[in-house]
């Protein structure tokens, strides 16, 4: 006969489990009822009168600034997604038989371009497109230009010297700078530089030019600007080349102390020297043409550029009278390489050349 | 009834077929002369070697690491076991992102072939780590004695029997690492190191040319083929024979000794630099602080959201993985085991293709039905850690001896209530881990989500990247040292409720004795 310490032990002890056994039960249901509640309520953008759908490539800080003022302003309410421009390309066009975006907004034109071939967006509304400079809107209008970046030399001083960088965009090939050189090939930032190169000097030499980068830049391979930034601050890599606003943000994010790194430009009208607009169409599928219109009304209106003029995003407005206040060369102070943005294209050409060099 | 069981098994292989169906019909739409000169290339050769390479050399490691480590837990008396069976498997749970994040901000020389070795094998070794470590829980110890009885020394007896017994553990736990690093993709984001993967999400992202890119997905879904077909052969030779769990006497441990220090010393080592280095640089980055605003309601609210989803993944996959266990193991049968080795092909595919899978069907197919919404989500993360689930529901099953079930059929219950009062007890630990194994994954996943989740809905793993995006790190950390700690507790669930049941029994069973 056990003793009664013992029964009571293996009562305790079984009572125990039941506790866990019923506790873990309990849990889980509560867990998997919250989920189906959440699930529930978290389903797909309702599509109602009075609101949006935009597909943003753009940083979400920009766009939020933008959507909160806009959404403040009108009543239009914008449900936003966020992605990289490229995946959003795939996404647009899959969805194509049941379309869900109003508004796309990238970083860069020629994903916006190569929608346009595709015929899937809607023209922009004139007006929207007479207050930029039509340099920088679609020449068919079918998108309009909301902002601007131009590209630079990120480098870090303490590994190269402003004297020892490339002046010319064809010197990123030069073997001096083995070991040197931050590269992203599939960054689509880059893809304009590449483009002008190829216009300036021709195809032939634009693959020879890649395939030297190529070997300059090694290991230091990285999947886009973002850690080029980070990389050349951090003393891993001496120099690459990136759009002026992300040293901005670094600089506004980490504080002047913690920024190891600078920027300089190439020579004046050199090839490497590409602004690049960053603008924003509308989906010709869209059900909301009127209030898409609006919205890009909005990004080009005086209090949307004044909003990018003031934000962390450190692009340039392209509106005439906005100035950005951010301590940067002033827009017009610029000298870039004259390129057009239809001459810039859809960039199958400079990612054609990137894959022959084998960087893509 | 056996035919409903392989109705819906088959129902289950289906729904995990889509993504290959996707492909195929994709695949097809590309010119088979632009695919091979695709293939051809220099470039494609070189990074179709670096998948291989990393895959071989990775499975290799983890192998030796998940099984040292899983035989220090279970079988010696390593002081502090099972808080080391938590800490040894939570760095699955880390993700890719956030590891990049850590390594960079330690040292730069972390990069190329060596750098991703390292860096994937802390990632992944708990795949090898949790399957062998419960094998060795339940392991037959008579077999080591009878071996020590007949004069082996105490190393052939490990290599002969330990790891003999284990092996069904190893060889599963190897392949789901091979299959997870063939579709690795974040090895690229972490040291630039590219990958077949990367050329993949290069077409479907910068050339827009999905027929290739999903061509190119196939060439994935063959390498896998190979390896499965591999493992199927290895299994073959292998045959673990077991007395019955219910005779089980717990397992004497091995005394480490003058080892210990040692030991407990490179423990500190792994889990150091699995864990230590990416949560340490998050939370540093955390104390760094920003000048942006502190987002306390985000953070709750993509917390809530991502517990919410991977829940619910969690329990889909394991109650689709149930079916398919059952059918494979007791059944049987070349149709069962054909069914069942077929899901594993999903962990080939990265989860780009898999979202863009369920879309292009939704859209061309469903009228647009569910897309951008959070069942479909829920059903993505199913597909894509369905093996996960399978692994762990398949273990248990396995060890559940059939004689409980065929008693309780002869004393006239009917197949219902003999799986709902036999099997499902016996079966609940392997469930358990299944739901955690998918939660754990489903917490940390972003490519998928960014294009399936619904609009206005960001998840803990969106957050982060989208701050990541504008080097925010700043403000990045919180969700990252979230997503962590979220992750934690399945992985002490994972640890703890194994331990309790082996232990308890014979503690019972000697107090009454006394």
């Amino acid at each position: 006969m056990p003793a009664g310490g013992t029964v009571s032990r293996i009562r305790t002890t079984v009572t125990r489990r039941r506790v866990i056994k019923r506790g873990t039960a309990g849990l889980a249901v509560l867990l998997l009822a919250g989920g189906l509640a959440a699930c529930g309520s978290a389903s797909g953008a309702s599509g109602s009168a009075g609101s949006i759908t935009l597909y943003s490539g753009q940083h979400e800080q920009t766009t939020q600034s933008l959507v909160t003022a806009f959404e403040q302003k009108t009543g239009i309410q914008v449900n936003v997604r966020y992605n990289d421009e490229d995946s959003f390309a795939d996404e647009i066009i899959a969805e194509k038989s049941h379309p869900v975006a109003d508004v796309f907004y990238t970083e860069n034109s020629p994903v916006l371009e190569y929608l346009q071939n595709q015929g899937l967006l809607a023209p922009v509304d004139s007006s929207t497109l007479a207050k930029t400079p039509s340099a920088y809107n679609s020449p068919q209008g079918d998108w309009a230009g909301v902002s601007a970046r131009v590209s630079v030399l990120i480098y870090n001083p303490s590994l190269i010297s402003e004297s020892q960088l490339p002046t010319s965009v064809l010197q990123l090939a030069n073997p001096k700078y083995k070991g040197q050189l931050a590269f992203a090939a599939g960054e689509t930032d880059f893809q304009p530089i590449v483009t002008s190169v190829a216009r300036a000097y021709g195809d032939a030499k634009a693959a020879t030019w890649l395939e030297g980068i190529k070997a300059n830049a090694g290991s230091h391979i990285y999947p886009d600007n973002e850690t080029i930034a980070d990389e050349v601050n951090r003393g891993a890599v001496a120099f690459g080349v990136v759009n002026q606003y992300y040293w901005y943000r670094m600089q506004a994010e980490l504080g002047a102390s913690n920024v190891h790194s600078k920027i300089t430009y190439f020579a004046p009208h050199d090839p490497g020297y590409v602004v690049d607009v960053s603008g924003a169409a509308i989906l010709k599928s869209s059900k909301n043409q009127a209030d898409a219109q609006k919205f890009l009304a909005f990004l080009v209106s005086k209090q949307g550029q004044e909003i990018i003029a003031h934000s962390i995003s450190y692009e340039y407005p392209l509106d005439d009278g906005v100035t950005t206040t951010a301590p940067e060369t002033p827009f017009a102070d610029l000298q870039p390489y004259p390129i057009s943005i239809a001459e810039l294209g859809d960039g199958s050409s400079a990612i054609s050349l990137l894959r022959q060099a084998g960087l893509l | 009834m056996p035919s409903g069981l392989l109705a819906l098994s088959i129902l289950v292989a289906a729904v995990l077929l889509v993504p290959l169906a996707f492909l195929l019909v994709e695949a097809a739409g590309a010119g088979v002369g632009q695919v091979a000169s695709l293939i051809n290339r220099q470039l494609t050769e070189q990074l179709l070697w670096n998948t291989i390479r990393l895959s071989v050399v990775v499975t290799a490691l983890c192998a030796v690491i998940g099984t040292g480590t899983a035989w220090l837990t279970e079988r010696t008396n390593l002081p502090g076991r099972r808080v080391w069976a938590v800490l040894l498997v939570v760095p699955l749970a880390i993700p890719d992102f956030v590891v990049s994040f850590g390594w960079a901000s330690i040292s730069t020389d972390v990069s190329g072939f060596r750098g991703a070795v390292l860096v994937m094998t802390l990632s992944v070794y708990p795949l090898v780590y949790l399957p062998v470590a419960a094998s060795f829980r339940n392991a037959d110890p008579t077999q080591e004695e009878v071996a020590r009885g007949l004069g082996a020394g105490r190393i052939k007896t490990f290599f002969r029997i330990t790891l003999g017994q284990a092996k069904v553990a190893i060889l599963g736990g190897c392949l789901l690492v091979v299959m997870v690093m063939l579709a690795e993709y974040g090895a690229f984001n972490i040291l630039g190191y590219q990958t077949f993967t990367t050329e993949i999400f290069t077409e479907f992202q910068q050339l827009f040319d999905i027929a290739s890119a999903c061509a190119l997905s196939l060439v994935l879904v063959a390498l896998s083929l190979l390896v499965l077909g591999a493992d199927a052969l290895g299994r073959r030779r292998g045959r673990v024979s077991r007395a019955s769990r219910t005779a089980q006497r717990a397992m004497p441990l091995h005394r480490l000794g003058l080892w210990t220090v040692p030991v407990l010393v490179l423990l500190c080592l792994l889990v150091g630099l699995a864990l230590g280095v990416p949560v340490g640089s998050a939370a540093y980055w955390w104390a760094q602080g920003t000048n942006q605003p502190f987002q306390g309601t985000s953070l709750l609210s993509a917390t809530g959201y991502t517990a919410a989803y991977s829940a619910c993944a969690a329990a889909l996959a394991t109650a689709m993985a149930l079916p398919v266990a059952i059918l494979a193991v007791r059944r049987g049968g070349r149709v069962a085991h054909l069914v069942e080795r077929s899901t594993y092909l999903v962990l080939a595919m990265p989860g780009l293709v898999i979202a863009l899978s369920l879309s292009y069907f939704s859209n061309r197919y469903g009228d647009g039905i569910g897309y951008q919404s959070a069942p479909m989500l829920v059903v993505a993360y199913a597909i894509m850690f369905f093996p996960l689930a399978l692994v762990g529901v398949r273990t248990s099953v396995a060890q559940a001896p059939a004689g409980l079930e065929d008693v309780a059929r002869s004393l006239g219950q009917r197949r219902l209530a003999v799986f709902w009062r036999v099997t499902r007890p016996l079966v609940t630990p392997g469930l358990t881990a299944a739901f955690c194994l998918v939660f754990l994954s489903a917490v940390t996943e972003l490519t998928a989500t960014l294009i399936l989740v619904p609009t206005g809905v960001q998840t803990l793993a969106t957050q982060f990247w989208n701050y990541q995006q504008n080097l925010a790190y700043g403000q990045a950390a919180p969700f990252a040292l979230l997503m962590i700690a979220i992750a934690a507790v399945p992985s002490y669930v994972l640890g703890r409720f194994f331990d309790r049941r082996t232990l308890t029994a014979p503690k019972l069973w000697r107090r009454r004795n006394s």
